[in-house]
């Protein structure tokens, strides 16, 4: 029995915001299922009453000083962007209708 | 001796006694570069002109007699991942292909007040996910040993360039293994640092628990040296370690184990390990016992399944941080035809912007991090990731530092893992341990394996902030193998 399906693929790509062809979904499914199969190895070891570790250093709550400082000029931050309209990052529509 | 031959620590020595000018250290570098370059193809971006303006200008620096570090005017390869002002960076991504950053990394900040001269920035596998350069969107680097091998990987533009002399120095990360199996598969030393002990500011995120800068020489005192040069707390990264740099130039000068207690880890070794590797792996512990150290066998039973947690928890984090290439504010846009709407801008642009390997990657975090699968794959990751934690702890109780091999064979053909995921992820079977417990690791060269005549490279790990014992059992082990071989490892590298 696979560990993953195709149509979880397909809803894994949505999720991923990834546009994958028909064929990219087929050749994932088998490479995922291979990979999950693989790394349910995780469950081999004695865990049940070990706290998870998310991080390897006893650090929480770092902060800064709230100083201001010098940030990025609007021409800085926009030079890289896709498309610039009136000093502001241009983007394609967000909602379902022309507004 | 010609300057490309020299050790970083020796032209450091020249261009301060006046006896070389940066500008001539770094004009025979580029030489070496457009040499050899066609051949092993280690950068993604090479300026000759911006360069040398680099080493003029710490050269003027330099006559004005301001205090710079020991690696003044020294020329370094910078991988691509790290951002860079005057350089495109790209993590070999096809997302981020042209893309000038508006800001220096730590690191980048760091190499130019020590006046280190950035020869280019090196090639990787995309956003450091593989161990072969493969998975660049741009090209495949060669191994300088032979150029139908890889040269490791993430960081393998980084290991190539110095095991050709294009570079005496250079930077890598290491999430799992990216900067010690490209040094050990190339013949070179290569040190994962202890976790926050190298700011992350600046680094194009893969695995934020994980990712950690660190450098490649051709010696042990050269990738002190380096790693001195860029460490230290960084409040703009706040998991960096507020605690003095371990004192690593001074242990890669102090190369005694006289007394030192070094564990051998029983699981890290045995079936599934090239002959060669495991034979010239067991020579290295004979030959730290004769030096003087005491040798004791240490078992830690989770560090076989340290790969499959790291390969839950490392996909998890990138899923993550990779949702950042949406199209908007940076980077590459495919389809905005003023129909579509911006998901299916950002669906189209991240399938035509990332390779397989990080589609494979991003799928298989947010799988292990959806509701029903989150216990028992992330969750159950995170909970492997303590018991590793516990077990060094444990070991660390009988021995000063553990051994290993870096790697459990030598390089691999180009092409022959590529379609196999889970086979290329076992290169990082010895590496990964460290890095989840976010310990110190360094590999340094013991030889030549018998059935290729390949590098097999040693791996030396140490507790948090104890990175000076990497150094200082690395020195050693590399003082003694130097001076049975009548010189560095890299003398027996065919010539290019």
């Amino acid at each position: 029995m696979s560990a993953i399906t195709r149509d979880e693929v397909a809803h894994l790509a949505r999720l991923s915001r990834l546009a994958l062809t028909g064929d990219e979904l087929d050749h994932y499914a088998t490479q995922l299922d291979a990979i999950i199969e693989a790394v349910a190895k995780v469950a081999e070891v004695a865990a049940e009453d070990v706290p998870p570790s998310s991080h390897a250093l006893p650090l929480t709550n770092v902060f800064r000083a709230d100083e201001v400082r010098q940030s990025l000029t609007p021409e800085q931050a926009l030079a890289g962007a896709p498309a610039v309209e009136d000093d502001r990052f241009r983007v394609p529509r967000i909602l379902g209708e022309e507004a | 001796m010609s300057l490309i031959r020299k050790t970083a620590a020796e032209l450091g020595s020249m261009i301060a006694a006046g006896e070389v000018s940066s500008v001539e250290v770094t004009e025979a570098h580029l030489d070496r570069m457009a040499e050899v370059e066609p051949k092993v193809q280690a950068f993604l971006h090479v300026d000759r002109e911006t360069t040398i303006e680099q080493a003029r200008a710490v050269d003027t620096r330099l006559r004005a007699g301001e205090k710079l570090g020991p690696l003044a005017g020294v020329p370094i390869a910078h991988k691509d991942i790290f951002t860079t002002r005057d350089m495109p960076t790209t993590a070999a991504s096809k997302i981020l292909e042209g893309w000038r950053p508006p800001y220096d990394a730590t690191v980048t900040r760091r190499l130019r007040e020590a006046g280190l001269v950035i020869l280019g920035k090196t090639n990787l596998d995309e956003f450091a996910m593989g161990s072969s350069t493969e998975n660049s969107a741009y090209h495949t680097t060669r191994n300088p040993w032979d150029l139908t091998k890889v040269p490791g990987g993430s960081s393998g533009g980084s290991s190539a360039a110095v095991a050709s002399y294009e570079a005496p120095l250079s930077t890598g990360t290491d999430t799992g293994g990216s900067i010690r199996q490209p040094a050990s598969v190339t013949g070179i030393v290569g040190m994962k640092p202890t976790y926050g002990g190298s700011s992350r500011y600046g680094l194009i995120a893969f695995a934020s628990s994980l990712d950690t800068p660190g450098p490649f020489a051709r010696t042990v005192l050269d990738a002190a040296l380096l790693q001195e040069a860029f460490s230290g707390h960084d409040p703009m990264d706040s998991t960096s370690v507020d605690a003095p740099v371990p004192s690593v130039v001074e242990a890669a000068r102090h190369a005694d184990v006289a007394g030192m207690r070094i564990g051998v880890v029983k699981e890290l070794a045995g079936d599934g390990y090239q002959p060669g590797v495991l034979a010239r792996y067991h020579e290295a512990v004979q030959l730290l016992e004769s030096l003087g150290a005491k040798v004791v066998e240490v078992s830690c039973p989770s560090f076989t399944t340290a790969l499959y947690a790291y390969y839950l928890v490392a996909p998890s984090e990138c899923s993550s941080n990779l949702a950042r290439f949406d199209a908007m504010r940076y980077g590459l846009r495919v389809g905005d035809d003023g129909t579509r709407s911006a998901e299916e801008v950002m669906a189209l642009t991240r399938a035509a912007g990332f390779g397989p390997e990080v589609k494979r990657r991003i799928m298989l975090g947010t799988y292990a991090l959806s509701s029903g699968y989150y216990d028992a794959y992330y969750g159950q990751a995170q909970k492997v990731r303590t018991v590793i934690s516990r077990e060094f702890e444990a070991a660390y109780e009988q021995a000063d530092v553990l051994v290993s091999p870096t790697t459990p064979t030598t390089a691999f053909a180009i092409g022959e893992r590529v379609d196999d995921p889970m086979a290329m992820y076992l290169a990082d079977l010895c590496t990964i341990p460290s890095n989840m417990a976010g310990n110190a690791a360094i590999s340094v060269p013991c030889g030549l394996a018998d059935e290729d005549g390949l590098p097999v490279g040693l791996q030396i790990m140490a507790p948090v902030l104890a990175d000076d014992r990497c150094y200082r059992v690395g020195a050693a082990v590399e003082q003694a193998l130097e001076s049975r071989w009548g010189g560095p490892l890299l003398k027996e590298a065919p010539s290019l």
